[in-house]
């Protein structure tokens, strides 16, 4: 049997920032998931099924927290499961929604993932519980000094990436960092972290939930919603450390997208893709997942962000919604990639639309860059590269 | 019943001990059912096309704790792969609804916990609402308790009856090799124990364990092409309760209800249950909500009141049916996992013979 078509037929975001504390972990999910369902024209009864993902539960002390939000979802006398893959969680936990549609089983599903970054101590967890780590800049930090150091990329690529992903936010209602007067000099003039990373050029703290509710071919046509098919999808993951990794371009993350474009049928991402949602947590990362996912090549990543190409009315424009930089609920961003890509290809993306959008992919890596997944939407069920 | 496209068969399984202590990482647990597995069907493991595990980060007292895993499957070249932080009977509805695709042949389902180098009560208690039951410690023990003393105030159960259930476990386990408690107890000795919980007595509680479990799942051709005894999955399904033991009647499991439906428990024989019973009032329960009769043996591997690694016991329940039935001991048999306090979530899964 060949898999069962699937599509996104709703979305469903919370507001980022950096505390909801109007909220409980329940109300959080909530939010989403009924802004989803509302988008989907659908409710509670029409799901089937319910996958939930986040990061390690250490970030919030909820030990498998499905078992305390499945009243919240609506799921109750239903399948409910948890996926956890460390930083790509949020797109694992699509994927993994969108295998429960293509098998057939199930018609539709709810797929939610989350943060609540306020209710724990992100760089505690991040740091394996262990306290005085160095939390994900200090790991992949020296990854982007070995990078500049090969690719040859002038310093200012951080900076401007910094800068395009935060302009970009201020079209987006739901990013976390609004800031209008954010500029390359600004950046560079904010405080070091990590040397290369400058505290501008770093993720935000979130809170914050996405909700998708997928559809099969039927619910899909059925349900007078624009839809984004998930024509494609992958995940890659490799060991953290051992001796001669290559950790600036993870063979895993470039057999991902190898497996990904292979599926869609796509020969030439650069020219076949319309726009990406890649998770790029510190600056540096789009010119590094560029090259590392075959949309550049080797060395002319940083070359795309110097020319503006990615910039939201650029030839190949990443990250239009803000991007992880401008909201990180961790456990939530890759979804979040996933479904701002969704969004385009739906044509629903508002003032950070891609005029004509019909191919995007969303992104997410997670571990020591060691987890990938990914997906690529379309606006046609089959289309024709 | 859940239609389904892909007839998928076990081809291999493996399970460690149930460990009262496992002085290793959790890892070199799993590793050795991995490798197992692997050498049984004969692949190389890099033909395996897709893996999932189950595990859980609290169990180890460290987030990420679960990428230390990938360690015993092997990520190198890249692999396919993914995580459920869940038992690993959870990894195996994922990676049974993978095949279903029919894309790929084989997946790898892995599940492990170690539950000795922490206190169980302490950890579990944080699987509960973190606003107003985690904050006062409501621990599973505490809401078994609950749900054993609902049992008798119901009239559907009596300290004897649970007695019945820990001696019969343990009777049972004296044939299982991976058992960690076994032996002949008389039920008026047990009823002589104080309580720990009352009404639960020592034994009608589970063991610290510490194991892990691993099994290959196949499609159809591939099955039949990597051994010579599939044991067929016809269906697995999984439901929940509400998570607020008042919104919920305690003596009655209506997911499990619904998920024997959705898996067409009774339209065959129900030879074998292997119940994840990790109280011994919950054997009631679900015999009741199953619809068990005195034609089904139920746990006769002596089940995880025996021995009881969280996140590889439900996945051990689906091993011990699935040997139960190439060993000939019946045709056809449900094995059930369970997650949450007080039987919240169930897991069915409906195994039959090659015959």
């Amino acid at each position: 049997m060949a898999p069962r078509p699937c599509a996104v037929i709703g979305v469903g975001q919370t507001k980022y920032k950096r505390r909801r504390d109007d909220v409980t972990l329940d109300g959080l999910v909530r939010e989403a998931a009924l802004r989803a369902l509302e988008d989907a024209g659908a409710t509670f009864d029409d799901i089937d099924a319910i996958v939930i993902g986040k990061a390690p539960d250490a970030l919030e002390g909820v030990m498998m927290p499905l078992l305390s939000l499945c009243d919240a979802l609506g799921a109750i006398g239903k399948p409910i499961h948890r996926v956890h893959t460390a930083g790509s969680v949020g797109a694992s936990t699509a994927i993994s929604a969108v295998n429960l549609v293509e098998s057939g089983m199930y018609d539709t599903v709810l797929t939610i993932a989350y943060e609540k970054q306020s209710e724990g101590n992100a760089t505690w967890a991040l740091s394996g519980g262990k306290s005085g780590g160095q939390g994900a800049g200090g790991t992949f930090a020296p990854w982007i000094r070995n990078y500049i150091a090969r690719s040859q990329a002038p310093e200012h690529i951080g900076w401007m990436v910094a800068v395009k992903d935060r302009l970009n936010a201020l079209k987006n209602p739901y990013a976390h960092l609004h800031l209008p007067d954010i500029s390359v000099e600004k950046v560079r003039e904010s405080p070091m972290l990590w040397d290369p990373l400058h505290f501008l050029e770093s993720c935000p703290s979130s809170d914050g939930a996405a909700a998708v509710v997928l559809g099969n071919d039927d619910i899909a046509k059925k349900s007078g919603r624009p839809p984004a098919w998930v024509i494609s999808h992958a995940k890659r993951t490799e060991f953290g450390q051992f001796p001669g990794r290559d950790t600036v371009r993870p063979q895993a993350g470039v057999e991902c997208s190898e497996a990904l474009y292979r599926k869609a049928g796509i020969t030439n991402p650069r020219e076949q893709i319309d726009c990406a949602e890649l998770y790029v947590p510190f600056s540096w990362y789009e010119p590094m997942w560029l090259e590392g996912h075959l949309i550049a090549e080797e060395g002319e990543g940083w070359k795309m962000t110097d020319a503006g190409d990615t910039e939201l009315g650029g030839s190949f424009p990443v990250n239009m919604s803000g991007g992880v930089l401008s909201s990180n609920p961790i456990g939530a961003s890759g979804m979040i990639r996933c479904l701002e890509a969704a969004n385009q290809v739906r044509g629903t993306a508002g003032e950070y639309q891609v005029p004509g959008a019909k191919i995007s992919i969303g992104h997410a890596y997670g571990g020591a860059a060691q987890y990938y997944a990914m997906w690529m939407v379309s606006s046609e069920l089959n289309p024709v590269f | 019943m859940v239609s389904v496209a892909e007839d998928v068969a076990i081809v291999a399984f493996e399970q460690t001990p149930s460990h009262a202590h496992f002085n290793d990482s959790e890892p070199a647990m799993i590793m050795p059912c991995v490798n197992s597995v692997i050498e049984q069907v004969g692949m190389d493991r890099h033909d395996i096309d897709f893996t999932i595990a189950g595990s859980c980060d609290y169990l180890s007292g460290m987030p990420f704790a679960f990428v230390m895993n990938i360690d015993a499957v092997g990520a190198w070249p890249p692999v396919y792969e993914s995580h459920v932080e869940m038992d690993g009977a959870w990894a195996l509805f994922e990676g049974f609804v993978r095949l279903q695709s029919g894309d790929i042949d084989t997946v790898l389902v892995s599940g492990s916990g170690k539950c000795s180098p922490g206190s169980y009560r302490e950890g579990f208690s944080l699987q509960t609402d973190p606003y107003v039951h985690a904050p006062i410690g409501l621990d599973p023990r505490t809401q078994a308790g609950f749900q054993a003393q609902a049992l008798i105030a119901a009239g559907k159960a009596t300290e004897r009856d649970f007695a019945e259930v820990v001696a019969r476990s343990h009777a049972n386990a004296k044939d299982n090799p991976y058992a960690q408690l076994s032996g002949d107890l008389s039920v008026d000795e047990l009823l002589a124990e104080p309580y720990v919980q009352q009404p639960l007595r020592r034994l009608d509680c589970p063991p610290t364990s510490d194991g892990a479990a691993a099994m290959i799942i196949a499609r159809a051709d591939k099955a039949r092409e990597l051994c010579d005894n599939p044991v067929w999955i016809r269906a697995i399904d999984h439901r929940i309760d509400s998570h607020h033991p008042t919104l919920r009647d305690l003596t009655d499991s209506p997911s499990v209800r619904i998920a024997a439906d959705r898996v067409g428990l009774h339209d065959g024989p129900v030879d074998i249950a292997e119940l994840t019973v990790t109280y011994s009032p919950e054997e009631i329960i679900l015999r009741d909500a199953l619809g068990l009769n005195g034609e089904t043996s139920v746990n006769p591997s002596g089940g995880p009141l025996t021995g009881s690694p969280f996140m590889a016991v439900g996945l051990t329940r689906v091993i011990e049916l699935a040997r139960a039935i190439r060993n000939g001991d019946g045709g056809r048999g449900v094995a059930h996992a369970s997650s949450g306090p007080a039987l919240q979530q169930n897991l069915l899964c409906v195994l039959e013979g090659d015959g």
